[in-house]
This record gives C-alpha cells, sequence and structure tokens, in this order.
C-alpha cells in the first residue's frame, strides 16, 4: 500500500475515534450527568469549560474523518460516486459512507448550531435555548443510533460482509 | 409512544435493529456484497 493511502486510513481511524468517543462521551456521560450537576449547582463546570472543548475537538474531528474517509475512496479505486451509488462491491462502504455523511450533516448542521445557542456561545432566551437543545439531543441520538451501522459497514468495508446462516 | 432515543438502551437497540436491517438489504438486494 503507497504511504499515502496508510497515512491517511491511519489518521482516518484516529480523528474517527475522536469524532466517536466525543459523541460517545456526550451520549454515554455528559448528558447522564448534566442534570445531576445542575440540580447541585455544578454545572457550570461542565458547560462552561469541558462542553466547548469537547465541541470544538468534536465538529472538526468529524470533517477530517469525512475528509480523509473520501481520499481514501477515491485513492483506494474504490470511487466516491460507485461508494454512494452503493455499486457492487463499493456498496458495503458505501453504506458506511451514507450513514457517516448523514452524521456529519447531524453535527455542522443540527448539532453545533444549536449547542451554541444552549452554551451561550451565540444570544437566545431561555424558550430558544430550550427547543435548541432538544434538536441537538436527537441528533446527537441519532448519531449514536447510526454510528453502530456505520461502523458495522466501515469494518466490512476490506473483508467483506460477514455469511450468516447461510 | 415513547421516543426510543430519550434512553442510552433504546438508542442502542435502535442501532442494533438499524444495522441488522441494513445488513440483509446489502447481503440480499445489492450486488457483489456476499
Amino acid at each position: 500500500m503507497p504511504i499515502d493511502m496508510f497515512i491517511d486510513r491511519w489518521l482516518h481511524v484516529v480523528v474517527g475515534i475522536v469524532w466517536i468517543g466525543l459523541l460517545y462521551y456526550f451520549n454515554f456521560v455528559q448528558a447522564v450527568a448534566l442534570p445531576k450537576a445542575k440540580a447541585d449547582n455544578t454545572a457550570a463546570g461542565i458547560t462552561k469549560h469541558v462542553a466547548p472543548l469537547a465541541l470544538l475537538w468534536f465538529r472538526w474531528a468529524a470533517l477530517v474523518t469525512w475528509i480523509t474517509g473520501a481520499y481514501y475512496l477515491e485513492r483506494a479505486g474504490i470511487g466516491i460516486g460507485n461508494a454512494f451509488l452503493l455499486k457492487g462491491a463499493a456498496a458495503p462502504i458505501g453504506i458506511g459512507a451514507w450513514l457517516g455523511t448523514i452524521m456529519l450533516f447531524n453535527v455542522w448542521v443540527l448539532i453545533w448550531p444549536n449547542q451554541k445557542k444552549v452554551l451561550g456561545i451565540v444570544p437566545a432566551d431561555d424558550a430558544a435555548k430550550a427547543k435548541a437543545a432538544r434538536i441537538a439531543f436527537l441528533a446527537s441520538r441519532t448519531n449514536t443510533m447510526l454510528s453502530l451501522p456505520m461502523l458495522f459497514f466501515m469494518v466490512a468495508g476490506p473483508h467483506g460482509l460477514p455469511r450468516i446462516g447461510m | 409512544m415513547k421516543n426510543p432515543l430519550d434512553s442510552i438502551w433504546g438508542t442502542i437497540i435502535a442501532g442494533v435493529i438499524l444495522t441488522v436491517i441494513l445488513y440483509y438489504v446489502a447481503r440480499n438486494f445489492l450486488v457483489g456484497t456476499a
């Protein structure tokens, strides 16, 4: 494998771990801990210092993951077009690519703009903050749900799909 | 009906179900995936 492809795939996995690791942190840790922190008035530590930094790494890792994945598809001769059109052997990785692309959209279009309102980075009244929090929460949970088939098809990519019961 | 995404386990179970559905779609309807 050429060195640029190897480094690209390596980077794709590393930044993918940053992205999905922070996604799981938000869903499995922060979303559970925050209501408890609010109850004893210690939430500011999370909302002022942890969440903005986590979101910074989260959204940029998402973008770099997508770019390095697209580069690999082209460089490996699979083709972005073949993947997204689910053509032949490109279909499994194509399903993963579609799911990852939907997740990237959710990060930049739904989660980040709404989290900016929730965290007070952009001004919003209480009603707007509550609505933004719900949208960001559901988009984040949607991404957590989609991450399971996305990773399944990403792992299946180079090796094909497992045979089950046939 | 409660939204399954409101709970962590509902989210995980929904993800697993979606994985199984997409697996069978890929195996049975997309060429060259087996």
